[in-house]
């Protein structure tokens, strides 16, 4: 099979499985213990690497930019410049990228270790759809988690510039809340939650399908993670660029 | 007015009766006379070569088919097309008269929910406890827990391992681990069952246990089964002896020839996808074929 075909191919399948997990999440039965235990593993372990990564980006973004905009007598529009930056941009696409890191390889080696165990063939040997009991409570748990994950990033990403305006370059709190207040606009918020939406539902998807896919054993299973995570950092970039242009359009948030 | 000696010979003669009846019947049960496994003219193609070529055979109810075969001769795969974890390329498969070729996903789960299967290693999941691997098939079906404790003591017991049931599968043995499955296989009593070669890398007196599981559940359970084997002492086990219940109530095994007894096991041989062998282990043990005989004394 030449490189166009098995593109093709790979793709027809991710749909296929994106199509029935999307079925699996509203049709009975619903795996809710399963989903919750998947969100706990999710979001809550991976707050702490969301709330360094946010607060640090915030921080170093403010490091980066306030001497130019002092130079342009621009300071007071510090917060503006660093809430619009990480509410867009730096907070979906950079809270996406560290939960691929952790997520999306657990999900995909979690997923291999049970196909080349053959776990998998047990599971659907007992009645039972993995995708529906394996699948679905992932995704779900990915669509509920990432945005929330995202919202705490942006909000520590602007108290990670707060905290270097203040005490390391001395401007005054108010001046910097100020602009971050008169910044964001709604569709900067709808935007921002509507991209991780959309993060997650794709990382989700890559995860599960290449680690269902997997095969050649333990070797397989690593081949598997390394392509999941390689592929969902690129396609979160891919889809970051077409949802970014997207919402210019239908929110009108080009300016 | 009847005499203590004459009501027990009504009695007994009532009893013979039915006996008697009984055994008409199951002869004439026609349920009987379909296969509970028939493969028609099955072939499957991997990456362009045929894995399995034009394969026919049947399992009668209540039999065991020992499938033998060197490593990568199609034993695996011709149990995994049973269960649709796979699906052929040409010929039919046959579940109790139904034809379940071309069945999807949806249609296959009420498929497998008849059917048991024992893989090689177990395949046990590593997150569940033994209770919750037992418990899986009846806690998916949504059945209460105090009914889901007894059944699950009870598959345990069956094959000795109650006092695993709070082990996590990462604290057993290799024979634990299989004989776990195969507890998991049996919750609600399927009445096909496929062993993966569930002796595969076992010392010698747990794979006789597994063994004498498989032959219980022929011989007491009315099981049909296929059993994918490559050692022989698995064959002879299993064409050799049979289970019975003795008078204390205990499950013995008894050697053939002891007793008359037809014991309900064929056997099957395989080669590069094809059945080079079918027939009864005397026939196997009389077959001229060179790779038979070298396949059975091993040089």
């Amino acid at each position: 099979m030449n490189f166009i075909a098995r593109f093709l191919f790979e793709l027809q399948e991710m749909s296929l499985l994106a199509g029935r997990s999307a079925r699996g999440i509203f049709k009975k039965p619903h795996y809710v213990p399963e989903s919750i235990a998947q969100m706990d593993y999710i979001g809550v372990g991976s707050l702490t690497i969301i709330i360094l990564t946010g607060f640090f980006t915030g921080g170093v973004l403010t490091l980066q930019t306030y001497q130019t905009l002092e130079s342009y007598g621009a300071v007071d529009q510090l917060g503006y410049l660093v809430s619009i930056s990480l509410v867009r941009e730096l907070g979906p696409v950079l809270s996406a990228l560290m939960v691929t890191g952790r997520v999306v390889s657990a999900i995909s080696a979690e997923l291999g270790s049970m196909v080349v165990s053959e776990q998998i063939d047990a599971m659907r040997a007992l009645g039972t759809d993995p995708i529906r009991k394996l699948v679905a409570p992932r995704i779900l748990a990915l669509l509920v988690t990432l945005p929330l994950l995202t919202l705490i990033s942006d909000v520590m990403g602007i108290v990670g510039g707060w905290a270097v305006s203040t005490f390391l370059y001395g401007l005054p709190s108010s001046m910097f809340l100020n602009s971050v207040r008169d910044g964001i606009t709604t569709d900067d918020l709808i935007g921002g939650i509507i991209k991780p939406l959309f993060f997650a539902f794709l990382m989700g998807t890559i995860a599960c399908h290449k680690g269902l896919k997997t095969e050649g054993g333990t070797v397989g299973v690593g081949r598997a993670t390394t392509s999941a995570v390689v592929m969902a950092s690129i396609i979160v970039i891919i889809a970051d660029f077409i949802l970014a242009r997207a919402l210019q359009l239908i929110l009108g948030t080009q300016t | 007015m009847m005499t203590q000696d004459s009501i027990d010979r009504t009695i007994d003669n009532r009893v013979s009766d039915q006996a008697a009846e009984s055994t008409f019947r199951e002869v004439d049960d026609t349920d009987r006379a379909i296969p509970a496994i028939e493969f028609r003219n099955v072939t499957m193609i991997y990456d362009g070569r045929k894995v399995l070529n034009d394969l026919s055979f049947k399992v009668m109810k209540g039999e065991t088919k020992i499938i033998l075969g060197g490593s990568g001769c199609g034993k695996s795969t011709t149990i995994k097309l049973v269960l649709g974890l796979i699906k052929p390329d040409e010929g039919q498969i046959l579940v109790e008269g139904e034809d379940i070729t071309n069945y999807d996903e949806n249609h296959m789960m009420k498929v497998r929910k008849k059917l048991g299967m024992i893989f090689q290693e177990g395949a046990l999941f590593d997150s569940l406890s033994v209770y919750e691997n037992v418990a899986f098939k009846l806690h998916e079906q949504g059945v209460l827990e105090e009914d889901v404790e007894s059944e699950v003591r009870r598959m345990l017991r069956f094959v000795n391992l109650e006092d695993a049931i709070d082990k996590m599968p990462a604290e057993l043995s290799g024979g634990m681990r299989r004989r776990v499955g195969i507890a998991r296989a049996l919750v609600g009593d399927p009445k096909i069952v496929m062993f993966d070669e569930p002796t595969a890398g076992l010392d010698p007196p747990t794979a006789r246990t597994i063994c004498e599981l498989a032959m219980k559940l022929r011989d007491l359970e009315d099981v049909s089964s296929i059993f994918v084997t490559h050692e022989m002492n698995n064959l002879d086990y299993l064409t050799s002896e049979y289970a019975v219940v003795n008078e204390a109530g205990e499950v013995v095994f008894e050697k053939e020839g002891e007793k008359l007894c037809l014991i309900n096991s064929k056997v099957l041989m395989m080669r590069n996808g094809e059945i080079i062998f079918s027939g009864t282990d005397e026939t196997l043990r009389r077959a001229e074929d060179p790779y038979i005989h070298k396949f059975l004394r091993g040089h």
